[in-house]
């Protein structure tokens, strides 16, 4: 079975949402809907104070190319246009609406028809992905237009589809696979059309048996060409961009590089839903399946959550915060950001909540590297963590880019599998995070 | 007998050789270097703080004698006495810089801003920051761990284990700036001294509205502006719903002090307060 060649480790999977139906989840009082919930610009408000809106209307505009547009995922007015506390830990420009009713824009198609013919054309397709404001929803929310929009003298020749979901606990993108099979793979044709590419390959992680086998057999039973199913070996980082790559087609993306570099484009499962949506039913993107999760958890389960409805909101109908808490991760436990509240609310890009009972979440003590090399080995980017982390503590930045720290993909597998619990991603982080402020630096330089 | 003295032999005139190369090398590839680099380097305090925007001492030694004039060279460390010292020994003037001291402009103690979660990574203040806000429902101020203690070279700066922030001790400060450069959240200023080491200083940097970080702080600046009407010599300035303070035009007139709902305005070193009314002539009196 196929994976992808370099490192990897193997968390226990803890899917305990896994064939959870997807449950709606009631309007809350008021959303907050953060402007800038995504990589790239943040979007330039077009609301007013006091001004109704309806659900699906634009509220933030994109600002620039790498950016995108926010909707109002509900009716009801703005209250206030105000910085709130969002998963990135800081305060964020935010348009706080309180829910009147449920009034949708005209021109939103809510039912549950399939739609398989597509007549538009490549560019009225990138327009209209760009314009409902859908950005990658694995957990980075990449504005999904940009990918689509290979620069000049490329080519896009494989689309790979991220079907991996080699997070543990999660489950949404497979519970989203098995109620939503033939809406993925039309939005499937409409990203082939928009790219003009020939082939696609799905990943899927062979703990989703049931997924390999409904995919495989609807896309012979409803004839979708050029579509192929690639089951994979269980292996995390597998759903990272890179690793899934050379997992599912075989090709290395060179340091530096972006997947385009080889002639792939890689879009998640989830991404491809909303591009259905948006594209056939003309939805914006304003909401998505969330997971609600953790070991003592009362009935953990799999929800479509409107944006912005705070987390408090779900979490009630998944039975309640359990009482041993010690940390609530917004995302997977490997990825995935602490939260510091549950008022924080749902963003494009939260694919799940974590309960960590106390014992669980508490660091153990850090002791010295015995230089074992586990780190090294288990790097999916063949980087050296424990040297990269000994730069980072010293503050040693020029050697940190020589180091290649930028290839860093911050999937945690060193920090997971060090026997000394040194806390290398912490560093590597740390040192990412100055050398791209170098970079930048180094190409526009400040007068 | 005779093995000896061949290799005595042999060794002399190796030894003889190499000094003769030796001694061209070293007049051909002479470098002249200014002798009073090293009398200024011996009246610097050798502590190699890099204060002075030089690496080291010697190479502010080495700026000082290159320089048309000493504007703009100060060490901080010594002080105003060092670069006189510094002036004689060049036949230049010395220039005159007002004694700083740093100053922490953060007042959320545990008392004064609620924790609201638990920070269990790595204990430096640059990692936390990049990861998030910070362990209070203020994103703005101190997060405690010590980086500007750590970058402290001469025990200046501890950590209150009490309150989590910042103290620094006046007499050890020698104000090169390490800790302004270590701090994340830009909360350590060099502040002029000011007579008898006399301070007022706005504590607080947070940007956020005044309704917003009360609720997060109990000795925010709420950025009401009361200070700044009651000032009588234009030294406050408002901005970003924040006060600041110049220390150039402030007089210590302490009215501000007096003014500020939150007591977000901290004096230093002055004497016990004495009722209100008595302050307010004395003040002017003082003027």
């Amino acid at each position: 079975m196929k994976t992808f060649k370099i490192g990897g480790i193997h968390p226990n999977d803890n899917k305990f949402s896994a064939g959870k139906r997807i449950l709606p989840v009631a309007l809350p009082k008021q959303v907050i809907i953060p402007l800038a919930a995504y990589l790239g610009a943040p979007s330039v408000a077009v609301v007013e104070k006091g001004e109704k809106v309806k659900a699906g209307q634009l509220v933030g505009k994109a600002n620039g190319f790498v950016s995108s547009n926010v909707h109002s995922s509900v009716s009801g007015k703005v209250v206030k246009i105000e910085p709130a506390l969002d998963a990135s830990g800081y305060k964020r420009m935010s348009v706080f609406i309180d829910v009147e009713g449920d009034e949708w824009m005209e021109g939103i198609d809510r039912s549950t028809e399939i739609i398989r013919e597509c007549r538009l054309t490549k560019e009225e397709i990138i327009q209209k992905i760009h314009d409902a404001g859908i950005v990658g929803l694995g957990g980075a929310t990449f504005p999904a237009h940009v990918k689509l929009t290979p620069p000049p003298g490329k080519k896009a020749e494989v689309l790979v589809i991220n079907a991996v979901e080699c997070e543990p606990y999660l489950t949404c993108d497979h519970q989203l696979m098995m109620e939503h099979t033939e809406e993925i793979l039309i939005g499937i044709s409409i990203l082939m059309k928009a790219l003009q590419v020939e082939r696609t390959v799905i990943g899927i992680e062979n703990n989703k048996k049931d997924a390999i086998e409904l995919f495989k057999n609807r896309i012979q039973a409803r004839s979708f060409d050029g579509i192929e199913v690639v089951a994979l070996k269980v292996q995390y980082p597998q759903g990272g961009e890179k690793q899934l790559i050379d997992a599912a087609i075989g090709r290395q993306v060179p340091s530096g590089a972006l997947p385009i570099e080889v002639g792939a484009v890689v879009q998640n499962v989830g991404t491809v839903f909303a591009i259905y949506e948006a594209v056939q039913k003309n939805k914006p993107l304003i909401e998505r399946v969330v997971t609600i999760t953790g070991k003592s958890l009362l009935n953990p389960g799999n929800y479509m959550v409107r944006i912005g409805t705070p987390l408090a909101n779900v979490v009630e109908l998944a039975g309640g915060m359990p009482a041993d808490t010690g940390k609530i991760i917004g995302g997977g436990p490997m990825m995935g950001r602490a939260l510091m509240s549950l008022d924080i609310p749902t963003a494009k890009g939260s694919a799940g909540v974590l309960f960590m009972a106390e014992d669980e979440a508490r660091r153990k003590e850090m002791k010295n590297c015995i230089r074992c090399a586990k780190c090294v080995s288990v790097c999916p980017m063949g980087l050296e963590p424990f040297l990269l982390m000994a730069q980072g503590e010293r503050e040693m930045w020029p050697e940190m880019e020589n180091d290649r720290v930028m290839d860093c993909i911050e999937c945690g597998s060193c920090s997971y599998t060090c026997p000394a619990n040194r806390p290398l991603l912490d560093y590597i982080r740390q040192g990412k995070f100055t050398v791209s402020g170098i970079i930048r630096n180094r190409k526009t330089p400040n007068p | 007998m005779n093995i000896i003295l061949i290799s005595l032999i042999t060794l002399g005139v190796i030894g003889a050789l190499a000094a003769l190369i030796l001694f061209f090398v070293a007049k051909k590839f002479y470098v002249f270097e200014d002798p009073r680099i090293d009398e200024v380097e011996a009246a610097l305090p050798a502590a190699n703080c890099g204060g002075c925007g030089y690496p080291g001492c010697r190479g502010f030694a080495d700026a000082c004698v290159k320089a048309d004039d000493l504007d703009g060279l100060f060490c901080p460390v010594g002080g105003a006495d060092t670069m006189s010292k510094v002036a004689a020994i060049l036949g230049k003037t010395a220039s005159a810089a007002e004694p700083t001291v740093a100053v922490v402009r953060c007042n959320g103690s545990c008392e004064n801003r609620v924790r609201t979660n638990q920070y269990d990574g790595v204990k430096s203040c640059k990692v936390a920051h990049n990861l998030y806000g910070g362990d209070t429902g203020c994103s703005y101020g101190c997060l405690g761990l010590g980086d500007c203690e750590v970058s402290c070279k001469f025990d200046a700066l501890y950590i209150n284990p009490e309150t989590m922030l910042p103290e620094i001790d006046e007499d050890k400060c020698t104000s090169c700036g390490a800790c302004v450069k270590a701090c994340p959240k830009l909360l350590i200023e060099l502040r002029r001294k000011g007579p008898k080491s006399r301070r007022i200083y706005v504590s607080c940097m947070n940007k956020d509205k005044g309704a917003v970080n009360k609720k997060v702080c109990s000795v925010a600046c709420i950025g009401c502006s009361k200070c700044f009407k009651v000032c009588p010599f234009e030294a406050i300035t408002m901005g970003n719903n924040l006060a600041f303070i110049d220390s150039e035009k402030c007089r210590l007139c302490r009215k501000c002090v007096d003014e500020c709902p939150t007591s977000a305005i901290t004096e230093l070193n002055f004497p016990p307060k004495k009722p209100k009314v008595e302050v307010a002539e004395t003040s002017e009196k003082e003027n």
